[in-house]
């Protein structure tokens, strides 16, 4: 009877919570109701006797979801001063959700201590076998294939984001040893002398000489997006 | 099934293919920067030449504990996706050029990622249980998901890369829920368990049913078949032009054979069930394929609406769901692969003073500045056309063949009024390269694109030698599916 009611209750809430993922307005709650998604499902899992399944979906997904989600907040161009504004209102709303998956891990909690045979009871007819230790046997020796090609689906998309992401520029700034060692202080710095009581700013602020940024550059090396053009330019009118 | 039915010759292959893909990586990581894509393109073809001589000596049999077969007909078709996928390595080496220092060419991971694609490919071809088809099916196109997108200075490139990524996940998506019904209801994934679940029952559940229709979809997707082609003309007109030459190949000839292998296997015994479908996603592929590429001006896009045209071709094989049908589909694919891959050499060697250009009408008076090419060419369109002595004429004369002996006369027709449409904008081209005033002429192509585009062009017009042998291995891959 118990197990029936939590496996309603972890059904109704994720498919509720599914629903939300979908058309929560703002990305942020998408994400939260995801969080949430994933642990009912980890529930049910636990339902199953599949504890390491759910451990390994709470442990991935939702440590590798709260990054997604930190990503969310940090690119997407969210008004949180305006959304703050009805914290007050939404509060009720947060506790509850947070309620609901406090009642539901004390819920999974009792039902597996009530259940005992539920946590021994490994997948399929192996006797003796703990759940991970059956998963491991299937994947190693079932489907070696399979986890090895999803190795190189992993591969794959880790190729992608490198040679997607990877801009070989040259803003290494490699300094020429010897040409730096030779250097002076004139070479690089103006000396102003300042009459009293005035400043810098009013003298031209400080200068530097304009070669003095890339002719100790190993040629190549330096292209801080057309700073050494520019300086050029300047000297050249 | 124990764990001594693991039997590693049958893949030996795909664990060859898999292993020299991370060498290659490895000796491309090492070299100096815009210095490795040369020796990594050449690996990659030794690779794939290496790895279709295994594929010609694999054995028989299953393995992997029912997740892995190899037969006749895998063998067909993972030969055709790596052939595919060389001669788009080839094709790459000659549009990339010599110049190690231009920051936007080509990175030396693009034949790596193609290599890859075909690994998926032929993973896909070897499937004998839904998980792995789509591990092939997802290892195959994250793959191509990259390569869309490698030409980053192109925004038309990042476009094409966002929206096959986007449109290819959400049918990934649909294939896998389309399966969770199938595993659902009839209780297993593998395919000889399915065929098994669907003779005991008399009657299809519904659930099953749907399972089925959402995997034709996912698989619909993949072959950018109407009404899931919308994806096709962006993504092929924005990829870098070999990765269009590659995914119009390799990728095809791997959901094709997934496509085969799903409907005539295990749910072979209610054809009647799904055929209607099939024969409509072909008559509108047909159709539309046909239609909507008059107007095009641009001859990457004309050339994805052709293919969404052949795609629908090939399929009247599948609809006609018998042995002969399935022969026929081969032999078309078979054909297609060669002009196909001609095509995008020809296409890939268009450039003008160092830029590409796409546009049919650069072509004009082609015949004039580079007859060679444009004769080349010419073969090709014709070959698409269907004219008689070329591939394309085979390929199209056996599928029509089969689907009539199969009784789907509407069918027949369809594709014989769509193909007399076709010819019009197949024939444009022809028409712009010798008969319009020439315009400026094209540069030089690079040897490697000569090579590619000359060969099929030999291999289009002499297709009917080596049709014999093609047509006994297609029969014995079509009895090993159907038989």
């Amino acid at each position: 009877m118990i197990p029936q009611l939590v496996f309603y209750v972890f059904a109704t809430v994720l498919l509720v919570s599914a629903t939300m993922v979908i058309t929560a307005r703002n990305p942020v709650h998408s994400v939260l109701f995801l969080i949430l998604a994933f642990f009912n499902a980890a529930g049910l899992f636990l339902v199953a006797g599949a504890e390491f399944l759910a451990m390994l979906l709470v442990i991935v997904y939702v440590g590798a979801v709260a990054v997604l989600f930190l990503f969310v907040v940090m690119m997407l161009d969210i008004d949180f001063t305006q959304m703050r504004e009805g914290f007050q209102r939404h509060a009720p709303i947060g506790a509850c959700v947070g309620g609901i998956l406090f009642v539901e891990l004390i819920m999974a909690l009792g039902n597996w201590k009530m259940a005992p045979d539920t946590g021994i009871a490994p997948l399929s007819g192996a006797p003796g076998l703990t759940n991970t230790a059956a998963l491991g046997t299937l994947i190693y020796t079932h489907y070696v294939l399979l986890f090895q090609s999803c190795g190189l689906v992993l591969l794959v998309a880790m190729i992608g984001a490198i040679v997607l992401t990877l801009r070989q520029t040259n803003t290494g700034r490699r300094q020429d040893i010897s040409k730096q060692h030779a250097r002076t202080r004139e070479d690089t710095l103006v000396l102003v002398d300042l009459p009293l009581g005035e400043n810098v700013l009013g003298n031209g602020g400080f200068l530097r000489p304009h070669t003095s940024y890339y002719e100790n550059a190993v040629p190549g090396s330096y292209g801080s997006g057309g700073q050494a053009e520019a300086d050029k330019r300047e000297t050249g009118a | 099934m124990s764990a001594t039915s693991v039997n590693w010759a049958l893949a030996l292959p795909e664990i060859t293919l898999a292993l020299s893909g991370l060498i290659i990586l490895v000796v491309g990581v090492l070299q100096r920067r815009g210095e490795g894509f040369f020796p990594c393109s050449m690996l990659t073809v030794a690779a794939f030449v290496g790895c279709g001589f295994l594929v010609a000596l694999s054995p028989d049999g299953a393995g992997y504990a029912g997740t892995f077969v190899n037969d006749s007909f895998a063998r067909f078709m993972k030969i055709l996706a790596l052939v595919g996928g060389l001669l788009a390595t080839i094709v790459t080496v000659g549009y990339r050029g010599e110049d190690r220092h231009d920051p936007g060419a080509l990175p030396f991971e693009t034949p790596i990622l193609m290599l890859f694609s075909t690994l998926g490919a032929m993973i896909m071809a070897s499937s004998a249980n839904l998980m792995t088809l789509f591990v092939g099916l997802e290892l195959s196109s994250l793959s191509i998901y990259i390569l869309c997108a490698l030409e980053r200075d192109r925004v038309t490139s990042s476009e094409a890369g966002l929206k096959y990524f986007v449109l290819g996940s959400l049918a990934s998506g649909l294939l896998l829920y389309g399966m969770s019904l199938v595993y659902g209801y009839a209780g297993t994934m593998e395919y000889t368990g399915l065929i098994a679940a669907i003779h005991a029952s008399g009657t299809l559940p519904p659930g099953l049913i749907v399972g089925i229709v959402f995997v034709v979809v996912g698989l619909c997707f993949k072959l950018s078949a109407v009404p899931f082609h919308m994806w096709t003309p962006d993504v092929y007109q924005g990829a870098p032009t070999p990765v269009t030459a590659y995914m119009a190949g390799a990728p095809k000839f791997a959901a094709f054979a997934l496509f085969l292998r799903v409907m005539v296997g295990p749910f072979g015994a209610v054809a009647p069930r799904w055929q209607i479908l099939i024969e409509t996603v072909s008559m509108l592929s047909m159709v539309y394929g046909a239609f909507a590429a008059i107007p095009q001006t641009d001859i990457k896009r004309l050339m994805a609406y052709s293919s969404i045209g052949h795609m629908g071709y090939a399929m009247m094989g599948l609809a006609s769901a018998s042995a002969a049908g399935v022969r026929a589909t081969l032999i078309y694919l078979a054909a297609y692969l060669v002009m196909n891959a001609g095509v995008f050499a020809g296409i890939a060697a268009m450039r003008r003073k160092g830029r590409e250009v796409t546009a049919i009408s650069d072509l004009a008076g082609l015949s004039k500045t580079d007859p060679g090419m444009a004769a080349a060419l010419a073969i090709f369109m014709f070959s698409m056309v269907g004219a008689p002595p070329l591939a394309g004429f085979f390929g199209k004369f056996m599928v029509f063949a089969a689907a009539w002996q199969a009784g789907l006369y509407v069918l027949v027709v369809v594709g014989a009024v769509s193909s007399i449409v076709g010819a019009y904008y197949y024939l444009r081209v022809v028409k712009v390269m010798y008969f319009d005033a020439p315009a400026e002429g094209l540069d030089r192509p690079a040897p490697s694109l000569l090579f590619v585009s000359g060969g099929m062009g030999l291999a289009t017009v002499f297709f009917i030698l080596v049709l014999g042998p093609l047509m006994n291995m297609a029969q014995q891959a079509a009895l090993a599916l159907a038989g």
